[in-house]
């Protein structure tokens, strides 16, 4: 139970710095971090005490296999987020050098 | 009939990675292409909907059939509900692309324009169609990521800003969503959504579900920007180039928000009183809220956008009325018309909204402002845009005999009905501001003493185009309210929600 209670804290400091970090490449990491903290809750769902890499083999006997399927999800998942993380710094990198700085209070041409 | 099913997803999505490839060398093909698959797949949801759908049509992704009554294969299913958005989508879909064969000269790079924009019809069919929570996450963030990449396509300053905005409450919310979906798994040990409804049906597990809901609603209420997480989209919506905050307002916000919302609480979970009361309570806000929000701002596109969350209110308050009379086990007839409310100001926002957008996308191609205080006199010289731009804002308003005013009235008949009284008070004010709202509209675009010394010209024929058959749609629609044409559309989608449990005794039992 430990380990998933430290997944959701985890999750916890990705957006406790989504909402207070003023530069944009922290809060590029800080939503890194959320996404790291799921990823680490997808892959400990599946696992079991002892459980053996989901692979059939014939000399095995009532296997305890842990659940292959969140891997595979958290295998899809990663693909994702690395697209996610990809598109956040490239807007980050032309927002720099429009502004010429990284800092959000600067960058406020849109209100209201 | 189950084997055209699949075409939704593999047309737009084969069609994203085939103008890369071959745009460059052919001139043209990037247009024509994606608007001659868009006009195919108008004509498949139409072909669905006329030869009515009565059970759930799946199909079995790979060719797994299930293994003891338990599914393995990834689901397509067709059903009323996801046909009615399947039409939406390809329509206004379509309708944008051919608007975007004119508008899109101004920027560079038109392949990846479409490209995106493939990507994202391809991202928004499959979350309508999949029956898999985790394929839902999927497709959903093939759409968001296209719509990011979209929003950010002019890269000036305030693009950019917004797509950023978008992007980091976009991510947080499709986290949330991903969360969620592991906690069901880990409950469930199922993802298939028939299955999952299966399973909960059977235990008890009170306020795991209740947490599960809960990030699910914060989730799907990001991406579909209702009142107290709606930060990103007036920004997103207006910063994007016209016939994407078109896409973006009319139908992404519905197929990933909205959408998603109804299949999972009236289709996957059992409906509680306690979650129908935090949505109808998250409709009212949007609807009030988004609507005083609108009318101080002088951005034409802004001004749209924030009623864009107003009218999705709409939407939410009508199947949330629903919802309340279900849960409390009231009188059928009365959520059934509540229900039906709500999905027909759905379809009609999607063409009321998605008018007004490519309207003020034509304005801007013409004057090159969005600012409505520097507008003025463009009545005389744009004919087509500002007779257009009429009906949309008397369809929008409520004013008979536009579609808008239709679905409001069934809205409220069923509010006065079930006797939510307030609501049907604060669905009526709202309206009277929205109308006013727009008389401000007409009143500085159109009708003011014109502000231009240069010559205006009306726009080229593809807008018009675009223009003209929604207009005619926003009339159009309004037929929908007799009961020959809407036991045809409407009523599958409705008999959808209102059978609750036939979803999963449907598919399991297939």
């Amino acid at each position: 139970m430990t380990v998933f209670i430290m997944c959701f804290i985890l999750f916890l400091v990705g957006l406790y710095g989504v909402l207070t970090r003023r530069n944009l490449i922290k809060i590029v990491i800080s939503v890194t971090i959320m996404e790291f903290s799921v990823f680490l809750f997808l892959v400990l769902i599946g696992y079991i005490e002892n459980g053996l890499a989901p692979i059939l083999t014939e000399e095995l006997n009532n296997p305890v296999f842990v659940d292959p399927l969140p891997q595979a999800m958290v295998l899809t998942a990663i693909v994702i987020g690395l697209a996610t993380s990809a598109m956040l710094l490239a807007i980050a990198i032309r927002l720099y050098k429009k502004y010429g700085t990284f800092d959000i209070r600067k960058i406020n041409n849109l209100k209201g | 009939m189950s084997n055209l099913v699949p075409l939704f997803v593999i047309l737009p999505l084969a069609t994203a990675f085939l103008i890369p490839i071959f745009g460059r060398f052919i001139e043209g093909f990037q247009k024509s292409l994606l608007s001659l698959v868009l006009l195919f797949l108008t004509i498949l949801a139409i072909h669905f909907i006329v030869a009515g759908i009565g059970q759930p049509i799946a199909y079995q992704v790979g060719g797994w059939s299930p293994e003891n009554g338990i599914p393995i294969a990834i689901y397509l299913v067709l059903d009323g509900l996801s046909v009615l958005l399947l039409l939406i989508i390809s329509l206004i879909g379509f309708l944008s692309t051919f608007y975007s064969i004119s508008y899109i000269r101004k920027f560079t790079s038109q392949n990846n324009f479409f490209a995106l924009l493939s990507l994202m019809i391809a991202g928004m069919n499959g979350v309508v169609l999949t029956g898999d929570m985790f394929n839902m996450y999927v497709f959903l963030e093939i759409a968001v990521i296209a719509s990011y990449a979209l929003v950010a396509f002019g890269i000036e300053r305030t693009e950019l800003e917004a797509s950023f905005k978008y992007q980091v409450l976009g991510g947080v919310a499709s986290l949330l969503i991903l969360f969620a979906i592991g906690l069901l798994y880990w409950k469930t040990q199922t993802l298939n959504m028939a299955d999952i409804a299966n399973v909960l049906k059977s235990g008890n597990n009170g306020l795991f579900l209740v947490f599960t809901q809960v990030l699910l609603i914060a989730g799907f209420g990001l991406k579909a920007a209702m009142i107290p997480f709606h930060a990103w989209l007036p920004d997103a919506h207006s910063s994007a180039p016209s016939p994407i905050s078109a896409m973006l307002s009319g139908v992404l916000i519905k197929a990933v928000g909205i959408y998603a919302i109804l299949r999972l609480f009236f289709n996957m979970f059992a409906i509680s009183y306690e979650i129908s009361m935090v949505i109808t309570v998250i409709g009212t806000l949007s609807m009030v809220v988004g609507v005083f929000l609108a009318i101080g701002q002088w951005d034409l596109k802004r001004l749209l956008a924030y009623h864009s969350i107003s009218q999705m209110g709409y939407v939410i308050i009508g199947v949330g009325m629903g919802m309340l009379i279900l849960a409390e086990g009231g009188d059928r007839s009365i959520a059934s018309l509540a229900i039906a409310g709500g999905l027909f100001h759905l379809v009609n926002h999607a063409v009321f909204k998605g008018l007004l957008f490519l309207n003020s996308g034509a304005i801007e191609y013409v004057t090159g402002t969005r600012n409505l205080k520097m507008m003025g006199g463009l009545f005389k010289s744009l004919p087509v845009t500002s007779t257009t731009a009429l009906g949309a804002s008397l369809s929008i308003s409520g004013i008979p005999p536009f579609n808008g005013f239709f679905s409001k009235l069934v809205i409220i008949v069923a509010a006065i009905q079930g006797e939510f009284y307030l609501l049907a008070v604060l669905a009526i004010v709202v309206s009277i501001v929205t109308l006013a709202s727009f008389m401000k509209f007409q009143r500085y675009a159109f009708f003011n003493k014109s502000k231009f010394t240069r010559k205006i010209k009306e726009v080229p024929f593809p807008m018009c185009f675009s223009m003209v058959v929604l207009v005619i749609l926003c009339l159009g629609l309004s037929l929908l309210i007799f009961p020959g044409i809407r036991d045809i559309i409407l009523t599958p989608a409705v008999d959808v929600l209102m059978e609750t449990t036939n979803y999963s005794s449907a598919i399991i039992g297939m």
